[in-house]
């Protein structure tokens, strides 16, 4: 595993001057997986904040060939291209000893809602790549409508906290489940706010041969209405409050990589963010004990799956 | 037929096949595509060409041809000479793609055997897939008959990759009509093809160029996206030479010719058909009963129809007096199908422009026989005896 130091002397393959917000969590995850290979990267990134916000011409952040093409295809963009290498490197038109590795970018739009058969299909074929999903909880890039990653409860554009209806209803799609549903030979979730953890499965991930994928929970200050100086601890609370557990599943094995020695209550994460500011009122109190609940069951039940095959 | 060629004559062969064919001689670096009717053999064919090793081509089973397009688009920035197949609602489904392909400068080569769409569903032969695709930037080559689907595809890839042209090019065929009926035709030797095509190279980095990295499908504000999309109107524009000297040269070894379109008795015609694909050879038969009586008409078939070739078309029909188009598709503007509107607007510059109506025919795998283009022949001839027009849009062989 990379020191901070070691990681800080790698080539910077995404420049600064990009026009993402203050406080948005994509560079951070963006930065830290390009610098979990020592090997080329060619990268595909669906439509969203982290493509808007990197590839305006004639400007590019991108020091490694990139492509966006549409929404909802980022993961079937990438198996064409990693296919047209296996293809150009068997007919000996790119160099044998060129080890490329290929890594999608997306939003959980992207990802969970319109992008979800394209991902499907590319991990069932077993495309060797690395699918990043930079969860943010809603279609940021277009005004923070609600996603099937939002949080219950979370007042969005389409999910408005209004008098009758107190935001989202619904409980957030577990994604990283279905993609363990997929049998591929690695899936994780990670978080910004730990480097280590992330660099770790990043490195892991490109090392593999075949389909892998990162779930990475990405604070949105302007979605979510929180601090931007304080979207990294913000990122950390949603993890110490086990709504964004750290695991892995490698090979079928689940590892839970962290274990907060003391469960904070949901609050904690909720009160940081305005879009849950509704749910503090006295009449929505149950939203809370509701949300909690939620979390409780999940984490026992991830517990009990630790170190077991899945 | 020039001394070079090797032409391996009377194979009999469906039109998806020699398709799939064509594909295997080509033997493509990728193919992503998702199977619907009609077009689903050419993908069953080709796949056993990749399972009995006939080709090395890698074959990417999409699981929608959403992705199919989005592979395809993919491998081609990557570097890859790429080719795939659909019909119907599966080019629907293609539809924002189709877009990203052209825009992005691709030349990917796609065949489209032509197949209604729904609602109602319906499996059969009419050009509402193609022509719905009409203004995404492909250039669009029609095919009367197996024989030159086989062809079409062969030079789509020639076309397709030239330097300054680099659009994405669909051959489209008709659906059960050509792609499952068995005809006789010519094959050319795997290293002629090999020749005629040539080997891909990128003019561009390609994606995989990792030393020279290059950003694809970047945002483009109002003070540049305009710019990009002159350039694909001027390479459109462009195409047109490089479809005519793409045939000339495909004309040295095949010894079948190929234009802009094809003039059929049109000499001294009175009154012509104007109809795209394998109707134009039901046509043909129409033309020369009529002739056998001593009536003056004839056939006009467009092969190329993006880029359409106005020029062309207006100095094919110029002493034309009536004109009538058969659109296998219609376009729902309560004036005529897609190949009408683009025939009367050729025609706007002549001092003395033809009569000319349209008939909608054939949705949905409606027969079209030699009685009906007879029938319109009549009317065409009617239309020229009286000077006037009852009916400029209609629909024939219909229950009303
Ligand atoms: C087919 C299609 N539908 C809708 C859109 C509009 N759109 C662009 S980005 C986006 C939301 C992206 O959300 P997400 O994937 O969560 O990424 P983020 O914006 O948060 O980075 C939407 C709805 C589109 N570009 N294409």
């Amino acid at each position: 595993m990379a020191t901070l130091k070691e990681l800080s002397e790698k080539k910077e393959l995404f420049s600064g001057g990009h026009r993402l917000c203050s406080g948005c969590g994509i560079p951070p995850i963006v930065r830290l997986v390009l610098r979990s290979t020592d090997n080329p990267i060619v990268v595909s990134t669906a439509t969203g904040c982290l493509e808007v916000g990197t590839s305006i011409y004639p400007y590019t952040s991108w020091r490694t060939p990139w492509i966006h093409s549409a929404f909802e295809n980022t993961a079937a963009t990438i198996s064409g291209i990693e296919t047209a290498y296996r293809a150009l490197k068997k007919r000996k038109r790119l160099p044998v000893d060129k080890d490329i590795k290929f890594v999608a970018f997306g939003g959980d739009g992207g990802t969970y809602d319109i992008g979800l058969q394209a991902l499907s299909g590319a991990l069932e074929r077993g495309h060797s790549f690395l699918y990043v999903c930079y969860d943010n909880g809603a279609y940021m890039n277009t005004g923070i409508q609600r996603s099937s990653s939002t949080p219950f409860g979370a007042n969005t554009t389409t999910s408005p906290a209004g008098d009758m209806i107190p935001g989202k209803q619904e409980f957030r799609k577990d994604l990283t489940k279905i993609v363990i549903a997929h049998n591929v030979p690695y899936a994780a979730q990670a978080s910004p706010h730990n480097w280590k953890d992330l660099n770790n499965k990043a490195q892991k991930a490109l090392a593999i041969n075949g389909p892998t994928f990162l779930n990475v929970i990405s604070p949105c200050p302007l979605g979510w209405y929180s601090k931007p100086e304080e979207s990294i601890e913000t990122a950390k609370i949603a993890v110490e409050t086990c709504f964004w557990p750290l695991y892995e599943v490698e090979n079928g094995i689940l590892k839970i990589n962290y274990k907060p020695k003391e469960k904070k209550p949901i609050e904690d994460w909720l009160k940081m963010q305005g879009r849950f500011k509704h749910i503090f009122k006295p009449e929505n109190k149950w939203m809370i004990e509701k949300f909690q609940e939620r979390i409780d069951k999940e984490w026992e039940r991830l517990l009990a799956l630790d170190g077991k095959q899945v | 037929m020039a001394a070079e060629a090797k032409i391996k004559c009377s194979v009999g062969l469906t039109g998806n096949s020699a398709v799939a064919y064509a594909m295997k001689q080509i033997n493509p670096d990728v193919v992503a595509a998702y199977p619907i009717t009609p077009s689903t053999t050419i993908v069953e064919e080709f796949s056993g060409y990749v399972a009995d090793g006939k080709v090395d081509t890698e074959f990417v089973t999409v699981e929608s041809e959403h992705s199919a397009m989005s592979a395809c688009i993919g491998a081609s920035a990557a570097g890859a000479r790429v080719m795939t197949a659909t019909s119907s609602q599966g080019l629907a489904l293609m539809w924002e793609m189709l877009y990203i392909a052209s825009g992005m400068r691709l030349p990917i080569v796609m065949t489209c055997v032509n197949r209604a769409l729904s609602a109602p569903l319906n499996i059969h032969c009419d050009h509402s897939d193609s022509m719905g695709a009409r203004d995404s930037g492909w250039i669009q080559l029609y095919s009367e008959t197996v024989q030159e689907a086989y062809d079409n595809v062969i030079q789509a890839v020639r076309i397709a990759e030239q330097e300054n042209i680099l659009l994405p090019v669909m051959v489209c065929l008709d659906g059960f009509i050509t792609s499952h009926s068995i005809e006789n035709l010519c094959l050319l030797d795997d290293d002629v093809i090999k020749k005629f095509i040539g080997e891909y190279k990128p003019s561009q980095p390609s994606l995989l160029d990792v030393d020279h990295p290059t950003t694809y499908g970047a945002v483009a504000l109002p003070d540049s996206y305009m710019e990009a999309r002159r350039q694909q109107a001027e390479a459109m524009t462009l195409s047109k030479d490089v479809i005519i000297n793409a045939a000339k040269d495909f004309e040295k070894i095949s010894g079948r010719s190929y234009g802009l379109m094809e003039k059929y008795r049109m000499d001294d015609a009175d009154a012509a058909i104007v109809i795209l694909n394998s109707a134009a050879g039901t046509t043909k038969v129409a033309v020369d009963e009529m002739r056998n009586k001593g009536l003056k008409v004839g056939l006009l078939k467009p092969r190329v129809f993006r880029p359409f070739p106005y020029i062309e078309m207006a100095e094919a029909l110029k002493n034309v007096k009536v004109i009538g188009v058969l659109d296998r598709a219609d376009s729902y503007t309560s004036f005529g199908g897609p190949l009408f509107t683009e025939i009367r607007s050729s025609l706007y510059e002549l001092d003395k422009r033809p009569k000319i109506i349209n008939r909608i025919f054939g949705l949905g795998g409606r027969d079209y026989g030699v009685k009906d283009s007879l029938a319109v022949f009549e009317e065409l001839l009617k239309i020229k005896d009286m000077g006037k027009i009852d009916k400029v849009y209609d629909y024939i062989s219909v229950r009303e």
